[in-house]
Parts: C-alpha cells; structure tokens; sequence
C-alpha cells in the first residue's frame, strides 16, 4: 500500500430524473464535479441536495440520466462496489458506528481493499496479520496524523463532542483513498473555530492529494470561500452553475433564496 | 361425499379458524401500528387470558360469561402495567432490544403460567351453543362458527372505532407521530397503555374461544407463532392484511392438515413464512419502508 | 498498581494481550483450566463441561446476534443439527476431529439458508425467518427417523481418540475445552479484522457501512455462518458429552437461553459471552439448589423447575435490557477502571 493516493477524477451528473411515488425529487439535473477541484451544490432546504447525493452513491435509482465517474458509467453499479471505484462519501448526520472506537472506524474506510478471507481471518494466518498491521499503519500515518486525532484512537466514538465526530467522519472517508470525495454538510452545527479548522482540512485533502472534493452545504461564506465552482439547486432543478462570483450575482439565485423583487 | 365437498368443507372450515387466528394477528397489529412495538409474547398473552378464564370458571365458580368478562379486565390491565414497565424505560432502545423484552415476557409469561397451571389439557366450557350448521354436503361445527362471528364481530368493531370513535383516531394519531399527538394534547403514554389494553384485550377474546375448542394447554401459545406468519404474508402494519392474510393461512393450514397429514398442519405455515419472505418481503399489504437518509 | 500502558510500535498495540500483566494472568488462567480435571472435585467437572458446552453456543450467537445484529431464534436448532449430525456420523465410524468440523460445517450451510432472507429484511422479519427456520428443523428432527431416531432420540457413540474412548467427565473435559479455547480465540480474532468490524457496523448503521464498501448480504450471510457453525460445533460436543439426545431437548427455550447468556454477558464480545454462558449455567443450578431446599416445606417445588427456570431467563432479559443493557462485560469493565488506580480515586 503506497501511501500517496491516486489523483481525483471527475464527476459528471447528466439528466438525472428522481421520482419517489408522486414526488419528482430531481428534473434533469447535470452538473460537472471537475477532477482534483471543489465543487459545492448550494440550494435552499428540500432542494435535493441529498438526493443528489443518494443517487451518486447508489441509493436510489434515477428514473432517467446517467452518473459517471472519471469514464466509467455508474449509475447502476451497486452501493458497495462504489467504495472500490474511488467514491467516498460523509453523511449529514453522522453515521459513525457507535460500537466501535475511533481508530475502527477509520480502519473500515480501508474495507474496501481487504482481501483476508473469512477462514483466514478467524485463524489470524500471518497474512491476516500483515494485512491489518499494513491497514493500521497506512491509517495512522496518512490519516490520523493528518487530521491530528491521534489522542482519541480508543476512544468510543460517542464519547466524543460533535466537531470531532465529524472530523472521524472524515477521517473515515479518507481512509477510503477516494478519488471523489463527496461531502453532505461537513460543517453543519460547527462554531467558527471549527468551521475553519475542517475547511483548512478539505483545503488541504483537496491539495496534497487532489481528491476530487464534492461539497453539500449551507455556510455560505466557507462554501464561497473554498470552492472553484458552484451549482444551485431549487425544487430538484439546477438554476445555476458558475464560478462563486457568477453564482453570486445570478438573479434566480437571489430569488430562490431571498425571494423575487416587488415591482411597485 | 364428492371431492369437491370436502376440498369446500376443508377450505371453508380453514377460513373460518383463519378468522379466529386474524384476532390474534389484530392484537399483535394493534401494537404495532400503536407504538411501534413488537410484541412477541401475543400468544403467551393469549394464554394467560384463556387460563384465567378457566380459573375463572372452576376455581371460583363464576358463571362462563362473568369469568370471560373477569379475565379481559384483568388482561388488560395486565397489558397497560406490561407497557408501563417494560416498554417504556426501553423506549430509546433498539428494536432489538424490545423484541428481545417481549421474547423475554414471553418466556415470563408462559414459565408462570406452567408453574401454577401444570401441562395438562383442560376443557374449559364454550360461551356459544354447539349446534352445527350444514350446508348441502359440508358440516359445519358450531363452535367454529360461533367463534368465526364473534372474531368477525370485534374485528369489524375495531375498524369502526379506529375509523370513528375519538378514542380511536386519538390512537392513530399516537402511532404515526407521536410528538405532533402530544402538542395536540393528546396523552400518548395513556394511548399507548390503551393500544397495549385493546391489544390484550382482542389477544383474550381469541385464547378463549380457541381453549374452548380444542382445549386448554401451555400449548396454545404456540399457536399464535403459527399467526405469525400470517402477519409477514399480510405485512407487519397493516390490519386488512393481517385478516386477510390470516384467512389464506388458515385455509392452508387446513389444506395441508387435510390433504398432507395431521402432523404437517404444524410446519406448513411455517415454510410459507421462508417463501414469502424471500419472495415478498414486505407482505401483500405492507407499506414498503422507504427509509430516511 | 498501574498507571498505563505505553507501547512503541503499532504491533504493540494490536497485539490481544497488550501487557506482560495480561499475558501472566491469562497463562496462570490456561493452566489453572487445563489442570481442572486433576484437582477439581466431580461436580465442578460435570459443571464445567456443560459451561464450556454453553460457551461454545454462545460465543456463535454473540457473533450473529451481538455483533452483527441479527437476530436468531434459530440457534437451538442449529445445535440440533450439530448433534444428530455428530451422531450419524460417529455410528459411522468417523473420529471426533472429523465429526465435529463436519457438523459445524452442515450447520453453517442451514445458517446460510436460514439467513437468506436478510437478503430484503431485517429486524423482526429476520426474526421471524429465523423462528419458521426453528420449527421446520425441529420438524424435521421429529420426522425423520432413520435419521435422528424421531422423537425417543438417539444415541451417540463415545468420541474416542486413535481408540483411546473418550469417556467420563475429565476426558469430555479436554475434548471441549480444547474447542472453546480455540473457537474463543477464533471469535477474537475474527474482531480484530474487517470481517468484525464489517459485523458491527452492519449492525449499527447499515447503509454507512455500505458506502464503505460493505457487501451487506455477503456480510450477513457470514455472521449466520459463523454462528450456526459454532452452535452446530456446540451440539456436537453436547452429543459426545451426554451419550444420548431427544429433540425436546432442541427447544425454543434453548434458543431464549441462549439470547439470555448473551444480553446478561454483553453483546458483541467474547469476555461478555464468557461470563454469560457461566452466569447462565449457573442459573438453572441455582434454582434447582433452591427448589431442593424449599421442597421441605413445599414438596413439588421441583416440579416447578423447568418453568420458573424460564420465568428467571425472562426476568433476566428484561432486567438487564432495562439497567444493565451492555452487560455484565460492562460492569467488569468499571470494576476493572475502579481498580485500576486503587488506591487512588482517577
């Protein structure tokens, strides 16, 4: 296991069509996630920005419309083989495994790349052993070192205040090795200490490893901040893409957020 | 009597004991969809409740209709304490672990009830006359029509007083948001422990004219085991589907006993459980559970 | 008394005894367990046989149950399976070191089946799959004479050794503490690998897990796999031990036993399986010392055993999900914190 990664592709969403009985979660939304850059989907709540990213992972089904990662199609692979093609993902509320302790968490991040059978690991054969030693160390030194939670390795996870249960999440994700890495409210609920400590940390994912980053969030400012293209969502449609700037100005997007202007 | 004759007594005969076996499906629905609960000991309840009707009658010499009346109140309010200490300090828990907490009252129940009651059989008396009916060829016993129109009775009760009573749309309500309920004033806890009551309830009415057919033992527990896989053919929250599911397995239970041997009649529902469920997990009724990312 | 455990290396720290402490304790422990049979009276022996039995059972549903989350009511039946399966093959001349892998085996394979349905569901549905799973087997062990021997039972043969029979309590004794030894450090292990991990997080939050890359019907066809083989290897033992078995003794309570051992002892690990299969033999023992008792003053207490022995697997349930819902593993482990410092307080 080599510890520097594969570098980013990209992320091409193309007429995605949604539909949960009645409702039509999301119309014919593209969008590009371009290979090594930040991206950021913005909208109002109930836009769908989660369902945009349950598609990409695989949970749902589009209706219509096509996910591709780097060149390979995906829309119909299923949610467990995702993790192989180099697609990780971070959920809005935290879905870390409360039975397990911090460093478990992270090393499940490196299930994917596990070939221990079961026979082998129940035996604890040496290569069973060289396998988790080899995932123990690849965790610690590119992971646990990065994101500086090497005091909390045995710690229960619930044990834990929320930033850092987010920064594990993270932790998690990048102990995938992505190659896009898809994050759904990374700082949700954060104070601006730690809101600017887990942008820094994405920064940095985004530049020494050039992981693709995929960004859901609300915190205007950050998402200005650090990425090099937005796309708006509103009512399951995109209104706009563009640089932070465009996106800015863009008068459906000042609509969809702060309502249309009244002309006396 | 002609093939057809006894392919119909079988089928017909299967159905009315399916709708017996749909009150024990109700009672254990009522929870369910009442407070999110799955109460594995609906057959142990069941029992409890067919014995204490016996009692009852023997023990204290109470008229068949007084003891019957006895053993639902004390059935109820058995169920209500049951929720009241058992269901609700675990109500943060996983489902896991209430499934385990009525797996162990199930155990409660029916150790206690062997303790003081023994294994024998006994044959407590019917409420309802005997006379049978026949229709052309098929004999049809009274017991098992009786017990077919009264289960038809409160079934048809219950729909009517979920759908109109106030009682029973506050209960719905509890059931599928509970919080909303609350700031509506409605006192969940109280329409929890109510669910729990009606659920015990419906269990008694079914254990009774059950033991009264074919005989009191800690046996009968087990037949609401067989109900569960009524339950998972008809979906677990579903109440038309637990009825109808439970007609379709009594008329194969009756087919299989019928045709198949006696001894069959035992393992047939459950083999239908294995099938349906890897066929149609959610039941034919069940809502599909879309779950919340 | 020590403060902490310092290790210098990553190796060190995934070792399963971390400290020459542990490893002095755990040596002492073998060798006072392995040298049982020569200075423990009959009694203990015969009582540490049926412990080691219950252990072998349980560590296979904490695997299923308390790790993985799926829940079995099958498990007795799997033991069933264990059992005729050791005694259809040990009238047939097979060694005991080929019987009791083989019956682990074929039991796996139905815990396979049984388990299918978690390909769509979970929860109570698998329960419940499990619990037809429980009556169509026990069915079949009713039924299937020439098999099993239908309802009065059958016999099995002593296990014997290159000839050498192993029968009485202190060879039984090394025969199953040899299994428990080797299966509990098999469990262990299995904890320290993705296979575990992939167990608990299915059980936690299935759809994070899959996200990681977790085949989740693979992973719970595993944990049914695992388990069932312990139960079956379980059942075999329990055949070699007792010389003779009826179905009735593959009850639906066997399974609730079962669920007990592991809900007192802790979901999830082997030190909690440990100390449940213990407390859970004990049980029944202690009841039946009291009903012995009480039965001066009320004669036919003793008839009462098998079912207040269920109103006690019951209470225990029950009791423990309500205050102590990790478990005795739990309470040992803040027993152990309050000692760790002693005399001092943190």
């Amino acid at each position: 296991m080599t510890p520097t990664p594969a570098a980013g592709l990209g992320l091409s969403v193309e007429g995605v069509d949604l539909r949960f009985g009645g409702i039509h979660a999301l119309r014919g939304v593209s969008f590009q996630a371009g290979p090594g850059q930040i991206t950021a989907v913005i909208g109002p709540n109930g836009a769908g920005k989660t369902s945009v990213f349950n598609t990409i992972s695989g949970f749902y089904r589009p209706a219509a419309g096509r996910i591709r990662l780097g060149e390979s199609d995906i829309t119909t692979a299923p949610v467990h083989a995702r993790a192989g093609m180099g697609l990780a993902r971070s959920f809005q509320n935290i879905a870390l495994f409360r039975g397990l302790s911090v460093l478990e968490n992270i090393k499940l991040g490196g299930h994917h790349g596990m070939r221990t059978g079961l026979l082998s690991a129940l035996a604890f054969t040496p290569r069973a052993r060289a396998e988790e030693l080899a995932l123990r160390e690849e965790v610690e030194r590119r992971v646990i070192d990065f994101l500086e939670i090497d005091h909390l390795r045995h710690k229960p996870v619930d044990a834990l205040s929320y930033g850092l249960q987010k920064r594990v999440e993270l932790a998690r994700a990048l102990a995938m090795r992505p190659r896009v890495l898809m994050l759904d409210e990374p700082v949700a609920g954060m104070n601006r200490e730690e809101t600017e400590d887990m942008a820094r940390f994405i920064l940095d994912v985004q530049e020494e490893w050039g992981v693709t980053v995929l960004l859901v969030e609300h915190d205007m400012a950050m998402v200005m901040d650090i990425s090099s293209h937005v796309v708006v969502l509103n009512f399951g449609e995109v209104i706009a893409a563009g640089t932070p700037a465009e996106v800015r100005r863009h008068p459906a997007v000042i609509e969809a957020y702060l309502g249309a202007e009244v002309h006396p | 009597m002609s093939e057809w004759s006894i392919l119909a007594e079988t089928v017909l005969l299967g159905a009315l004991s399916g709708g017996v076996m749909a009150l024990i499906a109700l009672s254990f629905v009522l929870v369910y969809k009442g407070t999110g609960a799955v109460n594995f000991a609906v057959g142990e309840v069941m029992m409890l409740g067919a014995y204490l009707y016996y009692a009852g009658v023997v023990s204290f010499d109470l008229p068949p209709w007084l003891a019957f009346v006895g053993s639902l109140v004390v059935i109820m309010a058995v169920s209500a304490l049951v929720e009241r200490l058992v269901l609700r300090p675990l109500a943060g828990q996983s489902v896991v672990a209430m499934l385990m907490a009525t797996i162990g009252l199930a155990s409660i129940i029916h150790g206690g009830v062997e303790a003081v009651a023994g294994g024998d059989t006994y044959s407590p008396p019917g409420l309802l006359p005997r006379t049978p009916m026949t229709i052309g060829d098929i004999l049809i016993p009274g017991a098992v029509l009786g017990n077919f129109a009264i289960a038809a009775l409160l079934i048809l009760g219950f729909l009517a007083f979920f759908r109109w009573s106030r009682a029973g749309v506050a209960l719905r309500a509890t059931a599928s948001d509970p919080v909303t309920a609350a700031t509506l004033g409605i006192h969940i806890h109280r329409a929890q422990q109510l669910t729990w009551a009606l659920s015990g309830l419906v269990g008694t009415v079914a254990g009774v004219l059950i033991a009264s057919s074919v005989g009191l033992s800690p046996l009968l527990a087990g037949t609401a085991l067989a109900v569960l896989a009524a339950i998972v053919l008809g979906g677990l929250d579903s109440v038309a589907g637990a009825i109808v599911a439970s007609l379709i397995v009594g008329i194969v239970e009756a087919l299989a006993a019928g045709y198949l041997g006696g001894k069959t009649r035992e393992v047939v529902p459950y083999i239908v459980v294995l099938v349906v469920l890897v066929v149609r997990p959610y039941g034919i009724f069940g809502t599909r559970a879309i779950e919340r990312l | 008394m020590r403060t902490a455990v310092f290790h210098q290396s990553f190796r060190d720290d995934e070792r399963l005894l971390d400290s020459r402490t542990q490893r002095a304790w755990m040596a002492a422990f073998l060798a006072a367990l392995f040298t049982m049979p020569f200075w423990g009276s009959d009694y203990l022996l015969a009582m540490a046989c049926i412990v080691g039995i219950h252990l072998v059972a349980t560590l296979g549903l904490n695997v299923t149950t308390g790790s993985a989350g799926l829940i079995s009511l099958a498990h007795a039946a799997f033991m069933g399976v264990g059992c005729y399966t050791v005694a259809w093959l040990a009238r047939h001349g097979w060694p005991f070191w080929l019987t009791l892998p083989t019956a682990g085996a074929l039991a796996a394979l139905l815990g396979v089946v049984v388990g299918l349905p978690s390909l769509r569901v979970k929860g109570l549905y698998l329960a419940i799959a499990t619990l037809a799973g429980h009556f169509v087997l026990s069915f079949v062990f009713r039924e299937w004479d020439s098999v099993t021997g239908g309802v009065p039972g059958t016999t099995i043969p002593r296990a014997s050794l290159f000839g050498f029979e192993l029968r009485g309590d202190r060879r039984n004794f090394f025969l199953i503490f040899g299994c428990v030894v080797l299966l509990a450090l098999a469990a262990r292990n299995l904890a320290r690998t993705h296979h575990g991990r992939a167990f608990v997080a299915v059980r936690d939050r299935d759809f994070s897990a899959e996200i990681l890359g977790v085949n989740l019907l693979r992973t719970k066809l595993a944990a049914f796999a695992v388990g069932a083989f312990y139960a079956g290897v379980a059942g075999g033992l329990l055949g070699y031990f007792y010389g003779s078995i009826t179905p009735e003794y593959f009850a639906l309570t066997l399974a609730v036993f079962y669920l007990a051992a592991i809900i007192v002892g802790g979901l999830g690990s082997v030190l909690g399986s440990v100390l449940g299969a213990v407390f859970m033999t004990f049980v029944p023992e202690a009841l039946r010392l009291l009903a012995h008792a009480g039965s001066q003053w009320l004669p036919g207490l003793a008839g009462l055993l098998l079912p207040m022995g269920q109103v006690v697997f019951g209470l225990l349930i029950i009791g423990f999900l309500i205050f102590e819902p990790h478990g005795l593993a739990a309470v040992w482990a803040r027993v152990r914190r309050t000692f760790h410092l002693w005399p001092f307080k943190t």
